[in-house]
């Protein structure tokens, strides 16, 4: 019997150590069944790419509040790419200025999470692929 | 302290009639009210029995033992505290300009921010920068920068306060150097480098050290202000993040005064004697929205501090056991939706820190939750410590909501929660080792967690996220850094690389490295030597790190 | 089979990809472990157990920085509990390994135990053969860490190392309950901290209990400290002696022999669940059944009999074709 589970990688890129959200989305998530890569803070692009891959994941969710989100979601989707693993999702949270939203998703961040996210709205879009 | 016996029986009669006939037409919003930490509030206090023996005890007097009341005799009668707006952006030039602004705005000190690479030792052209440089604080790669982030202003006029950890003792020898150039010395240098590096490992996240080489570096600081900086804070024990973290009102006062503690035993370990550097340890702790809780929190944290002083490590000089705290506005409270709000929340977060006795604040602004403020924004934060400080009347007499039965009440649930805290915290074998095995990490985490899960359900309202929510267009043109400045940072340091006298800065270096080998050597002089050659902070750090070796965070979920 | 000949050569992609078919339990995924079992075999495979916190992850890290130093690919899969309520898992060992998240000559993986007993997860045997085939020279299986459940690993592994720290009060009591049968190598891990050297002196003393007389092969106490690397190159060369010598004694060929037969019999028990789930749908007809001998209509041991009996009879013509 197939059981197949869906796998998120959970990644805090840049330097900031704020890493509430990212726990307590880890954890939330736990609790609604899926599994759970959490790899810590001050993870570099390549680090959380490879890792995605080795992990085989469906989602990664790349969680930062200092403001350098413009330079590293992006990055984090170009990898990955270049490593034959553009179906592996990428969503973003943490500080994200609304007007910062569209040029993400430009640059393939399939979805964007701000303050004041509700779980549900995280767990409508991993299992339907809709939401913000 | 007990009710009397006939206030006891009054209090159960207007329950029983009064009340019980209200509440049977009228019921109550909630079955059960809670604090802002989830701690239950009764309907009404009153009165405790006590005798002058107990308040001179628990309370005392204004500037005496245990400095409940307030560490100063004349409070803000006598000095109102001191505005002190964090701030810092981009590169040292548009920083200084901030720093003129807000000083020329009635400011009465300065409190810099560095960015994340700066925090974590890493130049601005090392590849972990990408992205970082300038966006949460100054940019700092070498003195150069420091310069000019202090420049035209009077060093030994102002008090300096720094948020630096892991490199704290490298960016305060950069102070030290400024104000060499400047011909001013050590002695006249007021301000405070946070310097507080266990609550990095526990809420902040910005290490590099692991905990036995970072306790040496932040004693080396003591010892070497207490002989060469007098007025020098040394260090700013932190709430501020465990907080942020998600931690309750007596999490933050337990752990922080139980890294305090850590930090009493290291210096006493490493041969200072208690009164040559207690008086120089300072705290700073987060103001929340639930005014009264938090009015107690400050209470209760001068109270115990003092005991913990006096009673454990045997200081004898009264300002070793006074508790002097800086207060930030909680930024956690704050919410990206209808940000005006926000203004009214520092306000009250702002007054419980007045109430509370704070000795110095920063007010945040209302756009925090998006992006970096503006400057009128941060006008209005000033400004509302002015109105506070200048039209609200609450300075006018000391510790003014002493007496109030359930601010007392609270005081004293608070100082019960937080001896349990730090009991357990020994019974571990100390903060260290506390840390390491996840312990204090977990009781945050478990906070959060909870505070979390009731907004989500709406059981904890937060106006504007699950309450009286409306359509808006979010604010647009949003103050950010250039994405340029990486390369015109970078581009400056390798033109400050060039100038500099290359061999003389390898020699301070290596002198460096020799001297972190040896546990007894002082770091500081060795440090100060290799900021005067423009050695970079990456640089410094990389020698620390080859020898120190780096921190590993420990996770539990 | 595509996929076979990506993986031998090493793809990371194709890896992990199998990786998961073998987890979820894809059709694919038994045609695939055993397209892959003709080229296993190679790999030294190390078993790393120890209660929670005892420093598993830690060592591994350290290991890894060793092996690759002499030119070895390393893989390791690390296993940690799925919550019996959700089904959800955080895995959060790599955690501790992520310096070699970007070298190509290392691969990790996580695993959610998935309900399994024993410390690993189901599919573990299976992943195993995944990363053998694909070249790696060592591979690393860290348990879950709850102490005396890890038994699986042993049937698992060449040689297990069993991870013990000072200041567990409990420790000598997990060494009675049968803990210390499933190590091979003992590693007393946090020798920086107070009562390592006491545990030491406890160790020897229970292992000079173990097996008493029909057991030859010596089981080395290694000393470490995993955050500073001290030790670390003791317990590489314990490791490495260790294999020497059951290969030179036959028990690593007995051990690999063991574990091909436990695998059998695993395939076998499931082999026989599944068909009886099919033919005489064991799950739907629980309740009934359960009814019945509520009633006290039936009882356990006949009922079962009888349907056994009317599978091998009828049930197989009834449904086959
Ligand atoms: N003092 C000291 N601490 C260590 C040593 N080895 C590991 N630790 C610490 O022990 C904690 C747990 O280490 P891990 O490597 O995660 O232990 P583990 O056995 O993999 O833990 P689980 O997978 O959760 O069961 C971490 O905080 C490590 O830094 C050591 O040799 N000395
Ligand atoms: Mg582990």
């Amino acid at each position: 019997m197939p059981s197949k589970k869906t796998r998120i990688l959970i990644a805090k890129p840049g330097l900031d150590g704020h890493d509430r959200g990212a726990k307590f989305i880890a954890r939330t998530l736990r609790d609604e069944g899926y599994e759970v890569i959490y790899t810590g803070i001050r993870q570099t692009p390549e680090a959380i790419v490879q890792t995605a891959i080795q992990e085989d994941v469906d989602f990664v969710g790349l969680s930062l509040l200092s403001g350098a989100h413009n330079e590293l979601f992006p990055r984090v989707v170009d990898l990955l790419k270049e490593n034959g693993a553009e179906d592996i999702k990428v969503i973003g949270g943490g500080i994200i200025p609304e007007e910062d939203i569209p040029l993400l998703k430009e640059k393939g961040v399939q979805a964007v999470f701000g303050p004041g996210t509700s779980t549900e709205q995280i767990v409508e879009f991993i299992e339907h692929g809709s939401g913000r | 302290m007990p009710l009397p016996e006939e206030l006891k029986k009054q209090k159960k009669d207007w329950e029983e009639t009064t009340v019980r006939k209200v509440i049977s037409r009228y019921p109550e919003l909630k079955a059960e009210f809670v604090t802002g930490s989830d701690k239950p509030v009764e309907r009404l206090y009153l009165p405790e029995s006590f005798s002058v023996e107990e308040y001179l005890g628990k309370q005392g007097f204004p500037g005496r033992y245990p400095y409940t009341r307030g560490v100063q005799p004349t409070m803000y009668r006598g000095r109102l505290w001191t505005m002190r707006q964090y701030a810092g952006f981009g590169t040292a030039e548009e920083s200084n300009q901030r720093y003129r602004f807000l000083l020329e705005q009635g400011q009465t000190g300065l409190s810099v921010a560095f960015d994340l690479p700066t925090q974590i030792g890493y130049d601005s052209d090392d590849p972990r920068a990408e992205g970082e440089v300038g966006k949460v604080g100054v940019v700092v790669d070498t003195l150069r920068d420091m310069e000019i982030l202090f420049d035209g202003i009077p060093l030994d006029k102002i008090s300096t306060s720094m948020t630096i950890n892991a490199p704290a003792a490298i960016l305060l020898a950069m102070y030290i150097a400024v104000a060499e150039k400047k011909g001013i010395g050590k002695d006249k240098l007021r301000g405070t480098i946070q310097n507080d590096i266990l609550k990095e490992y526990i809420a902040r996240g910005t290490y590099i050290f692991p905990p036995a080489p970072s306790m040496r570096l932040i004693t080396d600081v003591f010892a070497y202000c207490s002989r060469e900086v007098p007025q020098w804070n040394t260090i700013s024990i932190s709430g501020y993040h465990i907080r942020e973290a998600g931690s309750d009102a007596s999490q933050e006062v337990a752990f922080t005064l139980a890294n305090g503690i850590e930090y009493v035993r290291a210096a006493l370990k490493a041969g200072l004697s208690v009164d040559d550097f207690a008086g120089r340890l300072s705290f700073f702790f987060n103001a929340h929205n639930d005014l009264l809780e938090e009015v107690a929190k400050f209470r209760a944290a001068r109270r115990i501090w003092a005991r913990i002083m006096k009673e454990r490590f045997n200081a004898t000089d009264p300002k070793s056991m006074m508790l002097r705290f800086h207060t930030q506005t909680g930024g956690s409270t704050l919410t990206a939706q209808q940000p005006d709000n926000n203004i009214v929340r520092v306000a009250i977060q702002a007054l419980a820190a007045v109430l509370g006795g704070t000795q110095s604040l920063h007010t945040n602004s209302r756009e925090e939750a998006l992006a970096l403020p503006a400057e009128e924004s941060v006008r209005l934060a000033l400004r509302t410590q002015q109105v506070l400080a200048y039209e609200s009347g609450v300075t006018s007499t000391v510790d003014p909501l002493a007496g109030s039965y359930c601010v007392e009440a609270l005081t004293d649930r608070i100082e019960l929660e937080v001896w349990q805290y730090i009991d357990r915290i020994e019974a571990l074998g100390g903060m260290v080792p506390s840390i390491l095995k996840g312990y204090v990490q977990k009781q945050i985490q478990e906070a959060a967690f909870r505070t979390q899960k009731d907004i989500e359900k709406g059981e904890r309202v937060v106006v504007g996220i699950n309450k009286f929510q409306m359509e808006e267009k979010r604010p647009e043109n949003l103050l950010r850094v250039d994405p340029a400045i990486r390369q015109v940072q970078t581009d400056k340091l390798s033109q400050l690389k060039r100038s500099r006298n290359s061999s003389h800065v390898q020699d301070s270096l290596s002198a460096l490295r020799q001297g972190a080998k040896q546990d007894a050597v002082n770091l500081l002089p060795l440090i100060l030597e290799t900021v005067r050659e423009y050695a970079t902070l990456g640089e410094i750090c990389q020698v620390l790190r080859d020898e120190f070796g780096e921190h590993k965070e420990t996770i539990v979920l | 089979m595509d996929l076979v000949d990506d993986i031998r050569r090493g793809e990371v992609r194709a890896i992990a990809r199998a990786i998961s078919l073998i987890e979820d339990l894809e059709p694919e995924a038994e045609l695939l472990a055993d397209s892959l079992f003709p080229h296993t075999g190679r790999a030294l495979i190390l078993g790393v157990t120890g209660s929670p916190g005892a420093g598993k992850s830690t060592l591994v890290d350290r290991l890894i920085t060793l092996e690759r130093r002499s030119g070895h690919k390393v893989a390791v899969i690390a296993i940690d509990p799925s919550s019996p309520f959700s089904g959800g898992a955080v895995l959060g060992d790599r955690l501790r390994m992520q310096e070699h998240a970007t070298d190509p000559g290392v691969f990790i993986r996580s695993m959610a135990s998935r309900g399994f007993l024993g410390g690993v997860a189901a599919a573990t045997g299976d992943v195993l053969k995944v990363l053998d085939a694909a070249g790696y020279d060592t591979i690393f299986i860290e348990t879950i860490g709850v102490g005396q459940t890890e038994v699986k690993i042993v049937e698992l592994s060449d040689i297990v190392l069993l991870v013990l720290m000072p200041g567990m009060g409990d420790e000598i009591q997990a060494m009675k309950a049968g803990v210390m049968e499933i190590g091979d190598i003992f590693i007393i891990n946090k020798k920086d901290m107070p009562g390592a050297d006491k545990l030491l002196m406890e160790v020897e003393y229970v292992l000079s209990f173990k097996n008493p007389g029909e057991d030859t092969v010596t089981n080395p106490i290694v000393m470490t400290s995993a955050t500073n690397g001290e030790g670390i190159g003791l317990l590489r060369e314990a490791i490495a002696a260790h294999r020497t010598e059951i290969a030179r004694s036959g028990k690593l060929e007995q051990k690999r022999r063991f574990r091909l037969e436990r695998e059998l019999m695993g395939v076998l028990n499931r082999k026989i669940h599944q068909l009886m789930d099919v033919h005489i749908e064991v799950s739907k007809q629980l309740p009934d059944w359960a009814d019945t001998l509520y009633r006290r209509k039936a009882c356990p041991y006949a009922l079962i009999n009888k349907q056994i009996q009317n599978f091998l009879k009828e049930g197989r013509g009834d449904r086959t074709n």
